[in-house]
Order: structure tokens, then C-alpha cells, then sequence
């Protein structure tokens, strides 16, 4: 084993070698994607930017694409990085595993370059196959949906060949159980029709099923193995808990997808249970947190890394003010007939996904920092411990100023184009144009800025930390009182 | 140690879960084989592709208190009347343009996409075009040559994405049959450019 603070892959077992791959992209993925973000919000302000070049479709086109990737990724990476601890066995076909690492990344840039220079294709089939599908979110082509598809299925038989091979723990079961329905609904936008209404049906199938209930379980599932490691919860509870989150997130969310049947076609009785269930999709949200603050308050917050832990109640936090608060607020269908598709949604899906998502996946990083240099000390006074302090500092006070500014925008919008306008070309420029929409933009812009210092922060702070410690986490073990 | 409480059992919940995402699943299934008869093209809620043939309003109706789609007289698009395969042939290029342009990066469809743009459900309708006499030929020329055509006081404008006339012509027949979409009255308070005979006097 390589000396305390520096940095050695001798320290990790061979499932979270592989998880660093995963997270070693999925970070500058995050900067790509605020980057695009800056650059969109900035053609808000100044339309004449980058105009033919990069458009705002491109760039809005890579900033979601990016987002989704790193989260994926940061997903990915996850659950190779605990699946040798919780099946207590080496991770099964791991060199498979490595071979579509590099297969998928390949892919991932392949994909990027061509939204980046090619951009858009004439109206035949073969724009579908080779540059993109023009379906927000799953632009993908289709080649490389095949090629998600095929990673997919890799990465779900090391995953649930380790666990058979090992150990099947509760995570395990539910993780293994989610992949496999993670998987499946992709496939379910990976057609073309002429007919919207049946195009966007499917569609929400794979944005809203993976977003709204299989990504929340596999968070589910990474955060309960986390909770394990840094605060030391008891198995038997942190699982008691999953199920139950389980139970209200599906519950919940499988006919809450019904939300997004409100407008586009099809029958009236989606708005009852759309309205119904998605105004349930709250619940697991608050039972999370409860889970998590219980926890830290039964520990009395004494954990073996301070910035993990943080950003895992942040995420918390997050996950229920941003996909529960926020998702709540516009969901029924008496006030989405005026909300949908104004900013409304951009407010509560920047907070949602970073709120759910990406505090998941940063929490993980500094799992990773940790380890990596030899189980280095995370917790009390960490050397240079400012840069984590002000890098989550500077990501949430950026994060909550965007999506304040976007719900100003989406109240201006909702009212003056919306219920007074009628929603006419004249209405959305009259709004678009206003005051109150303008300013929001110019707040949305600065908060973005504050944001992005904060991701500078963060790269370095993962770059650094536990660099110059001396100390090893097993001296708080040390001192902890054994459980009777 | 005390005996556990019933209500704190792993197994419960575990079964619970189980059960729970079973159900819904299974409910979920249901209603998208019933939602299918509602969407298909010439279901009872998204008409076939024809209807280009036909005039497409947007009026209020009293009963139900929503907007909805009105399917007037013969109108047909670019004077030519289509069988329910050529129309289906045209408006299937127009969705194809759409994508392969990726509009829905800047513009909403059914208030889905995004928001740099005006939503596209009702384009077809909008007063914007003038009248419906000048109507087609001018959404083809836009659609063809959008960036010298300043529409709003933004200064935003749409970029000039390759659209060869035959592209444009699909896609307005795309926006048309798209507007002829019953979306429960999404959007509300639409008030749909004049298609009366009076207006065509004018």
C-alpha cells in the first residue's frame, strides 16, 4: 500500500478501478455541461451570439446530453465502486467490464463531436441512424442507442453476476431488480413514428420512468451503501428503509408518469391520475431525508468523511426541494395548463436533477478522493478543508439563484403569454420581451457564473484533498465506542 | 434485545415493495394498451393524416369549458386533395424534418421541448401568418429562410437550418395535422387566425 496522502489505484479493489474510469470522465462531463449551459443562458441575453454557429438548439442539445451522460456515468461508477464491499466477491467478467468502459467513452465523444459539427441532417432516415435523433434528451443516434443497449447489458451482468457469484444483500436485490427495468425502458424509445402523440407517449416512458423512478432507486441504493460507509447505519435499518423508499417511489411514480399525458393527446382520465399519483411522488422524497437526517442525528454526525456526508444530506435536501417541491408546485393539471413548457419546468429541472443527481455523484467523488489516497482523515478540521466548504458554498447559492430567476421567468411567462396572451407567437415575444423575464435571464446568467467558480473549486478540491494528511481515517474508528 | 415490531420487519416491506411495483405496473400496462385507441392516428382523440385535406380550427366550447379542435370544410393544403397514404407520406417527412433539425431544442411541440422559441402545437392557427390565403406559402418561406426575418423585438432569430422546399411543405402539413390534435385545451386562451369565408373576402 502506497504512504498515507498520496494518490495510488493500489488502494482500491479492482470494481473501483474501474469505478475511477467512470468518474475520472464524468467530471469534466459536469464542466461540459455548464459550460453549453453559460453559453445558452448567454444567447438569452445576447441573441446575436454565436448565431449559425453554435445555436442555442446545439448548445442546449450537448448541455442536456452531458448532463445526462455524467450522471450515468457517476451512476455507473457508483455501484462498481461498492459492488465488491456489498457482494463480498470479485467483481464477475470485470474485463468485459473495462472493454465497454473504453467502447462507451469512445461513443460518448463520437456522439458529442457530431452534435458539435455537424449539428443537423437533412429529413431522412439516415440523420436518425448516424447524427441524431432530434427527441430532446435522447438525441443519441440510433448506432449508439445500440451501443447503450449493449453497455448496458454488461454492465448488468457484472452486477448481477458478482452478487450471485457473492453475496445478495438487500441493496444487491433491489439494485440488480432496477438495472434490469432501467434497461428495459430504454427500449422503449428507440423507434420512429409520424404520429407525435404516440412518439412522446413512449418517450415519457423512457425520460420519466428512468428519471422519475429507476434513476431515483439506483440513488437509492448507492446513497444506502453510503450512509453504511461514512456514518456506519446499520444494515438491517438502511434496507428496512430502502424497501420502504421503494415501495412509495414506484408506488408513486410508475402512474405518476401520468403528469406528462396531460396535453399531447391523449384521454382525459390521465389528468386524474397524472394529477393523483404525481402529487404523491413527494412522499419517498421526505422519507428520504428523514432517513438521512435521522441517521446523521443518531450518529451524532460523527462520520469518517465530513464532504461526503454533506453533500448526502445536501442531497436530500435537494432530491425533496427539487423534484418534490418543485415538481409538486406545477403538477396538477388546473395549473399546468398554464405552466407547461415555460420556465417554469427549467426551474425545477435544474434543481431537480442537480438537487437528486449530481450531490449523489459528487458525494461519491470524495468517497473516491478518500480511498484512493489510503483512507486518508475526512473528517474535522481536513487540511485546506475551505475548498469543499466553499465549492458546495458556491454549486448550491449558484444552483438556488438559477432556479429562483427561472421561476420568476416562468410566473412572468405563465401569466402574460400564457393566460392573458393566449399563447400566440405575439404572446410569447410580448413575455419573452418583458421586464421581469429579462431580469430573471440576467440573474439566471450570474448565478451561473457563480456556479461554475464553484465546479473550478470542486475539480481542485478533488484534485487536493487529503493530499498533505497525515492522518488515516481508522484513527476515528478508533476512538468510536463499540456497539454493545 | 426486544422483540421486533411488525411494522419495522425488512420482510414486510420488502414484500410490500414488490407487490406495490407489481400493481402499478401492471395498472400502468393497462391503461397504455387503452391510451393507444385514444392516439393512434384516426383514434378517437388524434385524427388521421387526411385531415390536412380538411379546414382545422381551434374554438372554445362552451360545454366542456376547454379549446378544442374544429375540422371544417374541404381545405386542402397546397390545393391538393391526398389519400390517407399520401398524406401520411407527407406528414411523416415533416415529422422527419423536425427531428432532423432538431427543433425541439428551441421550440416546444404539445408544450414539450424547449423554450428559447414559440410552442409549435398550434402554429399552424397563429394569427402571426397574416391570412389563410398567404398562409402556407408564407410558413414554407420562413421555414426556408428564417434568419434575415426579424419577428420579434428580441432580435432572436432562427437560424438558417437547410430546409429544401420539399422539407417545407412536409412540415407544414406535419404543423397542420398537428394542430387538428385533441390536447384537452392546451394550450388555453388560443385565439386561432380568421379561416372564415368573410376573412377570405378581405
Amino acid at each position: 500500500m502506497a504512504a498515507l496522502g498520496v494518490f495510488d489505484t493500489a488502494n482500491l479493489n479492482s470494481g473501483q478501478k474501474l469505478a475511477m474510469k467512470y468518474f475520472a470522465v464524468a467530471l469534466p462531463l459536469f464542466g461540459a455541461q455548464i459550460l453549453f449551459g453559460l453559453l445558452a443562458g448567454l444567447q438569452y441575453l445576447i441573441p446575436d451570439f454565436l448565431f449559425q454557429v453554435l445555436d442555442f438548439s446545439v448548445n442546449r442539445t450537448v448541455h442536456l446530453n452531458a448532463m445526462i451522460v455524467w450522471m450515468l456515468y457517476g451512476f455507473i461508477g457508483g455501484v462498481y465502486w461498492m459492488l465488491e464491499d456489498e457482494a463480498q466477491h470479485p467483481v464477475v467478467g470485470l474485463w468485459l467490464g473495462k472493454l465497454i468502459f473504453w467502447i462507451l467513452t469512445i461513443a460518448v465523444a463520437i456522439v458529442v463531436l457530431v452534435y458539435l459539427l455537424i449539428q443537423i441532417g437533412p429529413a431522412e432516415m439516415s440523420t436518425i441512424w448516424f447524427i441524431m435523433e432530434g427527441r430532446e434528451y435522447i438525441e443519441a443516434p440510433r448506432w449508439a442507442d445500440i451501443g447503450i443497449v449493449v453497455s448496458v447489458l454488461v454492465f448488468f451482468f457484472n452486477v448481477a453476476a458478482t452478487f450471485s457469484k457473492g453475496r445478495y444483500t438487500g441493496i444487491g436485490g433491489v439494485l440488480v431488480l432496477d438495472l434490469l427495468a432501467l434497461f428495459g425502458i430504454y427500449l422503449a424509445g428507440m423507434f420512429y413514428t409520424p404520429n407525435i402523440s404516440v412518439d412522446q407517449f413512449w418517450w415519457w416512458w423512457v425520460i420519466h420512468l428512468w428519471v422519475e423512478a429507476t434513476w431515483e432507486v439506483l440513488v437509492g441504493c448507492i446513497m444506502a451503501y453510503m450512509l453504511i460507509q461514512t456514518l456506519g447505519v446499520r444494515r438491517k435499518i438502511v434496507e428496512t428503509w430502502l424497501y420502504i423508499e421503494v415501495a412509495l417511489m414506484f408506488g408513486s411514480g410508475i402512474l405518476g408518469l401520468g403528469h406528462h399525458y396531460f396535453w399531447i393527446g391523449t384521454p382525459q382520465y390521465w389528468l386524474t391520475i397524472g394529477g393523483f399519483f404525481s402529487a404523491l411522488e413527494p412522499i419517498p422524497l421526505v422519507a428520504m431525508v428523514v432517513h438521512a437526517v435521522f441517521d446523521s442525528g443518531v450518529h451524532k454526525l460523527r462520520n469518517s468523511n465530513h464532504p461526503a456526508l454533506a453533500w448526502t444530506i445536501g442531497q436530500a435536501a435537494g432530491n425533496f426541494f427539487g423534484a418534490g417541491v418543485w415538481g409538486f408546485m406545477h403538477t396538477l393539471p388546473q395549473i399546468n395548463l398554464y405552466t407547461h413548457g415555460t420556465q417554469w419546468t427549467a426551474s425545477h429541472g435544474h434543481l431537480a436533477f442537480f438537487g437528486a443527481y449530481s450531490t449523489a455523484v459528487i458525494a461519491f467523488f470524495y468517497l473516491a478522493a478518500q480511498k484512493s489516497r489510503g483512507n486518508v482523515w475526512m473528517s474535522g478540521n481536513i487540511v485546506g478543508g475551505w475548498k469543499w466548504k466553499w465549492s458546495m458554498a458556491f454549486l448550491w447559492i449558484g444552483m438556488i439563484g438559477m432556479t429562483m430567476a427561472l421561476l420568476i421567468a416562468g410566473y412572468e411567462q405563465s401569466q402574460i403569454e400564457r393566460a392573458v396572451g393566449g399563447s400566440t407567437w405575439m404572446a410569447y415575444f410580448e413575455a419573452q420581451s418583458h421586464p421581469w423575464f429579462m431580469q430573471a435571464m440576467t440573474w439566471r446568467q450570474i448565478s451561473g457564473y457563480i456556479f461554475g467558480l464553484g465546479y473550478i473549486l470542486l475539480v481542485w478540491d478533488l484534485l487536493t484533498i487529503g493530499k498533505r494528511e497525515t492522518r488515516s481515517v481508522s484513527e476515528l474508528h478508533a476512538e468510536q465506542p463499540q456497539p454493545a | 434485545m426486544t422483540t421486533e415490531a411488525w411494522w419495522a420487519s425488512p420482510s414486510l416491506w420488502r414484500k410490500t415493495a414488490v407487490w406495490i411495483t407489481g400493481g402499478s405496473f401492471v395498472i400502468l400496462v393497462f391503461l397504455t394498451f387503452d391510451t393507444m385507441a385514444y392516439i393512434s392516428a384516426g383514434g378517437k382523440q388524434v385524427p388521421g393524416y387526411s385531415i390536412i385535406n380538411q379546414r382545422v380550427d381551434y374554438q372554445y366550447d362552451d360545454e366542456k369549458k376547454r379549446y378544442l379542435p374544429v375540422i371544417g370544410p374541404e381545405e386542402p393544403l397546397f390545393g391538393k386533395m391526398l389519400t390517407e397514404e399520401e398524406a401520411k407520406a407527407l406528414v411523416s417527412k415533416g415529422k422527419l424534418t423536425t427531428q432532423a433539425k432538431n427543433c425541439m431544442q428551441c421550440h416546444t411541440l404539445l408544450g414539450n421541448g424547449a423554450y428559447y422559441a414559440p410552442d409549435l402545437t398550434k402554429a399552424w392557427l397563429d394569427p402571426w401568418w397574416g391570412n389563410k390565403e398567404i398562409r402556407e406559402q408564407q410558413m414554407v418561406d420562413f421555414l426556408m429562410n428564417p434568419q434575415d426575418r426579424l419577428h420579434n423585438a428580441l432580435g432572436r432569430r432562427m437560424p438558417n437550418l437547410n430546409i429544401t422546399e420539399e422539407e417545407a411543405r412536409a412540415t407544414v402539413a406535419f404543423l397542420k395535422w398537428m394542430s387538428a390534435i385533441n390536447t384537452l385545451g392546451f394550450p388555453h386562451n388560443f385565439k386561432a387566425i380568421d379561416q372564415s369565408a368573410a376573412s377570405a373576402q378581405q
